[in-house]
């Protein structure tokens, strides 16, 4: 299997310019992970685990430290990439499913779930089925699907949530808690979906709260080590 | 007599036709460069006649500027020779000049107008002089007139243009009844003067010259002979000229040549409306033929070939289209 | 990276230049300066936008964003800076250069503007369709059908009520009036859409509804835009590159959700964390 991305140092803390200070997070961490690994990354609370995934979406840039990502275009140091490759990468390659859902206040669950699909080109009526089957999937009842997310309870947020997020095809698919909020069934259709993605190559790094339903799916873990702070942002 | 008078020119109480050599040098130049640019509005020194501005003064300074004493010289007024301005203008004229004057539009060399171009059709070597009160046909659309300026300068008629659409919109024609907006030479836009919609299309391709003139605004434009005039109007929304058939003159009845030719509406006291054949000068042709046919008096002038038919049908073929109502 | 730079001095670039994206930026604009008087409102500016992505300018009143999209639509000229197309017929054309019939044409035919006003960008005695029309009679199109048609297609995208497609923007809502502009600025189907605060001072409910036409339209018409706004919400939503803008210079730039959530500069803290 090939090394799909070698992580060499990464460290991140925060400087927060009116307090004059900063604020660790996780440090020195490294791994290397292969082609359709599941990568499980442990630690305490504030530690700094979304922190780390957060840094190699980019979302948050990492104080320093490599991650090189190889894609199909090219490898580049996803800490140092221009921002026009990363937005291509995670168009494409890398995806996000965090527990925070961001819907646009009047956008349907149905079509919140289709945007991925329509922004990368599919004909309307074929993202809506897919969407549509995504939905079912997840367990969304379908007089829902017309309905706007921000009314929806946390469970069935988190559900439209990760449909979305996982509705494209990606390599590397980073998972902050995809878990929080759902109820049993719904951690074993996310699951499924897990196993199934996997099976097809995907790479996948990811917090889980509940490790062991997914256990068998792991095929390596990192654990990250809680600097002194209480008042850690994360 | 002294011997200053001796090598003097006869003393004149005036210059010939009233303006002084410099006014008539500079008015003949702009005259020349309006004919050299097509439509574009030419601005002039206005002088100072015995007559108020708004009355004639512009189109009064070009045919002082034209005339000499083997001019003949028409003046009319809406159509009418006899009206008390085209009088006016008539008789000061021929006094400061010595030029004839005469009704018979083939006759004229000169034929100043106020808001009517004849029935008949004008030829190689007559010049027709409009009086324009205001010159620029953007005023309703732009009142700054740097801008509107610029807007000639660029070629930029948009506005125009949206007027038009705006009127399509709202009442489904063209509003437009005199002065109709039109591209002369495809360049610049004039406005031709509040002639009649049916006046318009006779500047098209005419064998005559045209100038028209502002004395009070001090500007000049010219359609050369032979010149492209097309009346602003969308591919799909034909320019229209005005509907009057049925209309009958009252004087002539439906004598050949009577119609399709721009008449006058009377109101009658009793709510109904007569009709006049608005060119008086082709009028009395007309009622002159009438009575020779009639064994009364010998015809005495021709009348010409007119621009538009007895059925309302212009000259030039296919220069007005069917109308089209717009959705 | 450690950040230690001075409070209202502009970060450098710690990034690597575009590897995997092999297309060129269709909208470059490279060291932009614009001063009034001793004041420069724009000072030493430069922007790339792709095609198909937002890229947002947000900043506090006075920071120079608007001046900037000014100098995007050519509606004035700036003291230093180049501004080039990526397009057929102006490769490498420095927009700034051209004479003005030359920048009208590209004004008209590639960029689209929304003002924050709409008094700016209408005339609001005017019918609505007559507003989006006069794009059209600008290129000369002189079919008054097709006028109708484009007037309609055009306020339809923007999801504006055809059945109100002859009212004057006038007797219209903020909303609507904002949709009409909307409207009027993609009638020709430009490659470039500008926005200055297109949503700021309407209803919060209006405000959703015209962003989510704006993202439709954006994904639709694959067009590139620049969204100039003070409201990070609106950012937040829109676009996909940010750059945070003080003082007439540019002072942080990236990702949008990156900026937001991970600001690096004092000022940039500042304004995100001072959101309500």
């Amino acid at each position: 299997m090939t090394i799909l991305l070698d992580v060499h140092g990464y460290t991140k803390h925060f400087t927060v310019h009116h307090l004059g200070r900063n604020i660790p997070t996780f440090s020195e961490v490294s791994f290397t992970l292969r082609e359709g690994e599941f990568l499980l990354v442990r630690g305490q609370n504030g530690a700094g685990k979304s922190t780390l995934l957060r840094c190699l979406y980019r979302t948050y840039l990492p104080t320093s430290g490599a991650a090189l990502y190889h894609s199909h275009l090219g490898s580049v140091d996803l800490a140092r990439a221009a921002d026009v490759d990363i937005a291509l990468l995670r168009r494409h390659e890398i995806g996000f499913v965090t527990q925070f859902l961001r819907p646009r206040p009047r956008v349907s669950a149905l079509e919140w779930v289709a945007e991925p699909l329509l922004t990368d080109g599919m004909a309307y009526n074929q993202a809506r089925e897919f969407a549509e089957a995504m939905l079912s999937d997840f367990g969304i009842k379908r007089d829902l699907w017309g309905a706007y997310p921000s009314t929806f309870s946390g469970g069935e947020q988190q559900r439209v949530n990760v449909a979305r997020a996982l509705i494209l095809p990606r390599r590397l698919l980073l998972l902050d808690e995809p878990t929080a909020s759902l109820d049993a069934s719904a951690r074993a259709a996310l699951t499924r979906r897990l196993t199934a993605l996997k099976a097809q190559g995907v790479t996948l790094i990811g917090i889980f709260h509940y490790p062991d339903e997914i256990r068998s799916l792991v095929d390596s873990e990192i654990d990250l080590q809680s600097e002194a702070l209480p008042d850690v942002a994360d | 007599m002294s011997q200053l008078e001796n090598l003097a020119s006869p003393r004149a109480d005036y210059a010939y036709a009233f303006l002084d050599p410099f006014a008539k040098r500079e008015l003949r130049r702009r005259m020349l460069k309006a004919i050299a640019i097509p439509g574009y509005q030419v601005p002039y020194a206005s002088r100072e006649l015995p007559i108020a501005r708004g009355w004639g003064t512009g189109g009064l300074q070009v045919t002082l500027s034209l005339v000499g004493p083997e001019s003949i010289v028409k003046v009319i007024d809406q159509g009418a020779d006899d009206s008390v301005n085209a009088a006016n203008l008539r008789r000061f004229i021929t006094r400061m000049s010595g030029a004839s004057t005469t009704t018979d539009t083939l006759q004229a060399t000169i034929l100043q107008s106020r808001h009517r171009i004849p029935e008949e059709v004008m030829r190689d070597g007559q010049a027709l002089v409009l009086q324009v009160p205001d010159p620029e046909p953007l005023r309703a659309v732009q009142s700054d007139s740097s801008k509107a300026h610029q807007m000639h300068a660029d070629t930029d008629y948009s506005q125009m243009w949206l007027v038009l659409y705006e009127q399509l919109v709202r009442y489904k024609q063209y509003l437009q009844g005199a002065s109709y907006p039109s591209l002369v030479n495809g360049r610049y836009l004039i406005s031709p003067s509040p002639i009649p919609r049916w006046d318009t299309p006779k500047l098209h391709q005419a064998a005559h010259l045209t100038i028209l003139s502002a004395g009070r605004e001090k500007r000049m434009y010219a359609v050369p002979p032979y010149t492209d005039v097309y009346p602003l109007e969308f591919s799909d929304v034909p320019f229209q000229v005005e509907d009057q058939r049925g209309w009958i003159d009252t004087v002539t009845g439906a004598l050949r040549g009577a119609r399709g030719k721009f008449m006058d509406e009377i109101p009658q006291p009793d709510g109904t409306s007569r009709y006049g054949i608005s060119d008086t000068g082709y009028l009395e042709k007309l009622i002159a033929q009438m009575r020779a046919a009639s064994g009364a008096d010998a015809a005495q002038n021709q009348v010409g070939a007119t621009y538009y038919d007895d059925e309302g049908n212009f000259y030039k073929h296919g220069y007005l289209k069917p109308p089209v109502r717009p959705d | 990276m450690a950040i230690s730079s001075p409070p209202f001095a502009p970060i450098d670039n710690p990034f690597d230049p575009p590897r995997l994206s092999d297309t060129t930026p269709l909208l470059r604009a490279d060291g932009l300066v614009k001063r009034y008087g001793r004041i420069a409102a724009v000072d030493d500016v430069s922007l790339d936008v792709y095609a198909g992505e937002v890229v947002g300018i947000v900043g506090e009143s006075g920071s120079g964003k608007s001046s900037v999209l000014r100098l995007l639509n050519l509606e004035e000229l700036p003291n230093a800076g180049t501004y080039t197309l990526d397009l057929p017929d102006y490769t490498g054309v420095n927009l700034f250069a051209l004479d003005r019939f030359a920048r009208r044409e590209v004004t008209a035919r590639q960029i689209g503007i929304v003002y924050q006003n709409p008094h700016l960008g209408l005339r609001m005695r005017y019918t609505s369709s007559g507003n989006v029309a006069e794009r059209l009679l600008v290129t000369g199109e002189r079919a008054y059908a097709t006028l109708r048609q484009a007037a309609r297609e055009s306020l339809s995208a923007s999801e504006f009520p055809l059945n109100r497609m002859d009212d004057p923007p006038r007797v219209l809502s903020g909303g609507m009036q904002q949709r009409v502009q909307l409207a009027k600025a993609i009638a020709l189907r430009p490659r470039i859409l500008l926005l200055d605060e297109p949503t700021t001072g309407l209803d919060v409910s209006v405000q959703a509804a015209v962003l989510d036409t704006l993202k439709r339209l954006q994904r639709e018409l694959r067009l590139a835009m620049v969204l100039v706004s003070h409201d990070l919400g609106v950012i937040r939503t829109l676009a996909d590159r940010v750059l945070v803008m003080r003082g007439g210079r540019v002072i942080e730039r990236g990702l949008t959700d990156q900026v937001l959530d991970d600001p690096q500069h004092a000022y940039t803290q500042q304004l995100v964390h001072a959101k309500l």
